[in-house]
Order: C-alpha cells, then sequence, then structure tokens
C-alpha cells in the first residue's frame, strides 16, 4: 500500500496576533513550510483549511486564504470539527492522495479567535455542548472537563496536584519554545492560586486562545521520495467520534473515540504504545492531558495521575508528552492546534527540535480532540 | 412549547416540544419507542435502536444517583445572575441520565459523588414568562404547584 509523506513543515507564532489578518497568519506558515519543502506554488495541487468559521469576521474561509496564498486556481475546501478542525484537514488532504486524485496538497490550519468581543466569546462559550439538555444550565467547556475531573479523582484518587503537574510540565517545555504563546515556567504554588473557573479546575489547568497558523505539506509516496530528503510518514491515520452529550457516555472517565482512534492508528502503523517516542496530545485542560495518556494506553487505565507523578511525561521519562508546551503554554488557535501537533512531530522525528529534542525519536504520535471528544484523530508519524 | 425549557433556551422547536408541558405541570417525562419499546432519557423522538419515530411519553419518578459535579464560576452570557452554581450529572434510577441544577435542598458542603438525589420539576417564579426546568434535592422532595 503506497503511503502519504510530510515534505514540509511551517509554523507561526502563536499569541495575541493583533499585528495581522487571519489570511496573513496562514501565509507565514505556508511559506515556511513551502520553503522547507524546497518546492513552488505551481508544484500544488489543492490546499485544504482546518479552521472554526465563528470565530472569524470573514465568512467562507478558504477563498480568502487561496487568494492571499497566491494559489487560485487550484482547489480548497474547509473542514469543521471544533478543536480538532486541523487534524481533520490532514485526513481529508491524506485521503485526497491515497485516492489518487491529487500528488501534492498543502494544509494550512489557522484561526484568529482574538477578533471576537468578550461578550461574543460569553456567548459563544454556552453553546459548546449538546444545547437542548445541557447548554439550558449554563455549561461552559471547562465545566465539562471539570466533571471529568471530578469522577476521574472518585474513582482512581487522582488529585489536584497531579492535575496541575501537567501544566508546570507544559510550561517547563513552553518556555524553550519561541512559538509559544507563554514562554515561561510555573510553580505548583502560583497554580493553586490562581483563580477558580469551574471546580475542580482552576485558571491553569486551562489553555488559553489564541491566534496562529500552522502548514504541512503532503506528498504522494513517489512524489515525496522524488523531492525530499527528510520525508516523516504518516503511517497509522485513526479516527473515531463519540456521543455529542455527556449524558450518552458510557464513562466520564475517559474518552472512547480516543480509544477507537488511536486503537485503529496503531493497527495501521502496525506498532503499539509502547513503540511511541513522543507524543503530541490534547491538553485542552489538564484532567485531558490525564485521561489521554491512558486512552492511548501509555499507561493503565486510571494512573493518568501517576504517570505525570512519576515524570513519565517528561523527556526521559516512558512517553516524553508535549514537549512543546501543548495547548497549555502553546496556546490553543483552535484551528491551527492539530497542525501544530504534526509539525512538532515531524520536527522532532527529523531531529530538529533542538534543545527540545526527544532522543532517538523514531515513531511519534498526535492527538487531537474536538469538544469533549466528540471527534478524535490519532496518527503515528514514522522516519525511515 | 419547548420554548419553556430552560431559562435560555436554544432550540425551540422539537419533536418532544410536549415535554416542557408536562414539566409545567409537574411530570418528568422520558420516551418510549412504540415499536420496540427502547426508551430515553432525556426523550428523543426517533428511536435509537430501531429508528422507528413512532413513540410515546412515559412518567419517570426522578429517583437518581449523583455521577459527577462541578460549580461554574465564570459563566456563559444569560447566566451572569445565577453564578457560582452547581450542575450535577445524575444516573436516573430507570435508566438514563440528567444534567441539572443543585436545589436548595441540597447543602453545597453535602454534595457527594454517589448520594441519592430526587429530580424535582421547577419553575422560575422570579421570570414574567413561563420558564421551566428541573432541579437535583433531597430524597422525597415532591413537586407542588404554586
Amino acid at each position: 500500500m503506497s503511503r502519504v509523506g510530510i515534505i514540509g513543515i511551517g509554523h507561526g507564532v502563536f499569541g495575541r496576533r493583533s499585528d495581522a489578518t487571519v489570511q496573513e497568519l496562514a501565509f507565514e506558515a505556508f511559506k515556511l513550510a513551502m520553503e522547507d519543502a524546497g518546492i513552488a506554488r505551481e508544484d500544488l495541487d489543492a490546499s485544504v483549511i482546518g479552521s472554526v468559521p465563528e470565530y472569524h469576521k470573514q465568512r467562507s474561509l478558504p477563498g480568502v486564504v487561496q487568494e492571499y496564498l497566491g494559489l487560485n486556481p487550484a482547489p480548497t475546501w474547509l473542514t469543521e470539527v471544533a478543536c480538532s478542525s486541523g487534524s481533520a484537514a490532514i485526513r481529508t488532504a491524506w485521503m485526497s492522495i491515497k485516492a489518487g486524485v491529487h500528488d501534492i496538497v498543502a494544509v494550512i490550519g489557522c484561526q484568529k479567535m482574538t477578533e471576537l468581543s468578550t461578550p461574543e466569546i460569553l456567548a459563544l462559550m454556552g453553546r459548546v455542548g449538546e444545547v437542548q439538555w445541557e447548554s439550558v444550565f449554563g455549561t461552559t467547556f471547562p465545566a465539562y472537563y471539570a466533571l471529568f475531573a471530578q469522577r476521574h479523582m472518585y474513582e482512581f484518587g487522582t488529585t489536584r496536584e497531579q492535575l496541575l503537574e501537567v501544566a508546570i510540565k507544559n510550561h517547563y517545555y513552553g518556555a524553550r519554545n519561541q512559538c509559544a504563546l507563554f514562554q515561561k515556567e510555573i510553580t505548583m504554588e502560583k497554580a493553586k492560586a490562581s483563580d477558580e473557573v469551574s471546580t475542580p479546575l482552576q485558571v491553569y489547568d486551562c489553555c488559553a486562545n489564541a491566534d496562529g497558523a500552522a502548514c504541512v505539506i503532503l506528498a504522494s509516496e513517489e512524489k515525496a521520495k522524488e523531492i525530499s530528503q527528510k520525508t516523516v510518514w504518516l503511517d497509522g491515520m485513526g479516527c473515531a467520534t463519540a456521543s455529542m452529550s455527556v449524558l450518552r457516555r458510557p464513562n466520564l472517565t475517559g474518552l472512547p473515540s480516543a480509544e477507537a482512534a488511536s486503537a485503529e492508528a496503531y493497527r495501521m502503523a502496525g506498532v503499539s504504545a509502547q513503540d511511541i517516542k513522543v507524543a503530541e496530545v490534547h491538553d485542552c485542560f489538564t484532567i485531558a492531558e490525564i485521561m489521554a495518556y491512558e486512552d492511548l494506553g501509555f499507561c493503565k487505565k486510571g494512573e493518568g495521575g501517576k504517570f505525570i507523578s512519576d515524570r513519565q511525561a517528561y523527556i526521559g521519562g516512558k512517553v516524553p508528552v508535549n514537549v512543546d508546551g501543548g495547548l497549555k503554554a502553546k496556546g490553543h488557535p483552535i484551528g491551527a492546534t492539530g497542525v501544530s501537533m504534526t509539525v512538532e512531530i515531524a520536527k522532532q522525528l527529523r531531529g530538529e527540535a533542538g534543545e527540545r529534542q526527544v532522543p532517538d525519536a523514531d515513531v511519534g504520535l498526535t492527538h487531537n480532540v474536538g469538544g469533549i471528544g466528540q471527534y478524535c484523530f490519532v496518527q503515528v508519524l514514522r522516519r525511515d | 412549547m419547548f420554548k419553556w425549557f430552560g431559562k435560555v433556551n436554544f432550540s425551540p422547536f422539537t419533536k418532544v416540544s410536549d415535554f416542557a408541558g408536562y414539566l409545567k405541570d409537574g411530570h418528568l417525562m422520558g420516551s418510549k419507542c412504540k415499536k420496540c419499546g427502547t426508551t430515553s432519557f432525556p426523550p428523543r423522538a426517533d428511536c435509537e435502536s430501531c429508528m422507528s419515530g413512532d413513540f410515546e411519553f412515559f412518567e419517570v419518578t426522578g429517583k437518581a444517583t449523583l455521577h459527577t459535579f462541578t460549580k461554574i464560576v465564570a459563566a456563559p452570557t444569560g447566566f451572569e445572575d445565577e453564578v457560582p452554581y452547581i450542575v450535577g450529572v445524575v444516573d436516573l434510577d430507570e435508566g438514563g441520565r440528567a444534567l441539572a441544577w443543585f436545589g436548595e435542598t441540597v447543602k453545597e458542603e453535602e454534595i457527594a459523588i454517589g448520594m441519592e438525589l430526587q429530580m424535582v420539576p421547577r419553575i422560575f417564579e422570579e421570570l414574567e414568562e413561563i420558564k421551566v426546568y428541573y432541579s437535583l434535592e433531597k430524597p422525597g422532595t415532591t413537586w407542588s404547584k404554586v
């Protein structure tokens, strides 16, 4: 079966980017990825945009991005599945190449979240869940993950400190990533003193909205071998869903979509969790990273808290996780996040991650979650 | 009449609209498929098992066990006056789950996962228009028409 490879990567600076429009952010990442791939725009067959439209004033984003990047008349389209829109974009580009329709496709995850006013954001925040039976009680994004956290603590004895240890780790690595929103370390004392959001979660348990873009250039096996000496292969592509409503989930201690998507990705790539040398997981809230350790099989169910306490998610541990700072420190421009994860793993597998480099990384994984696990995309990436 | 359900309602039109009317009169209703008998709470018009669209309402007791909860401090639009508020997810004795606010019969310090609760139909008395919901109360708490 023929493979699909990543031949170019580009990552813009995440943060409050009042200096740029969303298409200008897209341009930054795209230009870096094209220079990295060493190809011209004429070589691209199509582009796929990962973004969540309700945050932008500009409607129908692919049109303006395609024009600004100078890619007309090549085809483009948008993929949207909340915070996993970026990975969905990569998946549709991968599918188009696997199907033999296209040979080289640019995937651009881009998002400008600070265009909206605070009242607009607060209104959106009230409609993140299932609106018929849940949003009527004023649920919020942090509240949903807080419901998971509370149950996880009850069933497995996960502690408040273990949750915050995730944030401390991710800030430690974010301080070493020049594209991150928060490039500073934090202490347990400071984290514990932060404001309550939705118990038990406090401000330091939550990632921050941000603006930013990331880009990968995908190519068919034949084209990749012709163009690139440093291809990273998308060998496992898992994707699954779970109910929109938390009222219809089998349990509230993990994400069934993440379990299913990772099982599919491992099977497709012919690897197991033990083979993963470095991972990017969706730490929108600290509890989400702890559940990811378990859902992905890095540790047993219920032992996610111990996994972080034992420093198994640091470089030198069992599976270094989010050594670019994760959503927590890097910031979470929702459409860009999935692509940003793939860029980071490609960098790691190419040995170009500098002081954050995981030694001997040859197989890596990304885990990008939409909403509260309604969607999950897992990629297994490999360097030959 | 589903516009009656919730202080802020985002989906006024639904095939299970009568749920809100029953709730106003003090009845908590789930749905039951007339073809295969599958029940659901919250109610749904189209059967998740056999896909039949032929359903009827049936009354649930509202007896429940607390599955998880959280106190929301940062509220979205429309709920600014309520903060902080505690939402719980309960497992209903007859099957299904519900998400709701805690009522006045349960003190914050008493709230613990695994505790038994009673889901009770409610009306927002302070609002001029009809607005109904349900709350999580101490076992034995009954609905009373005002």
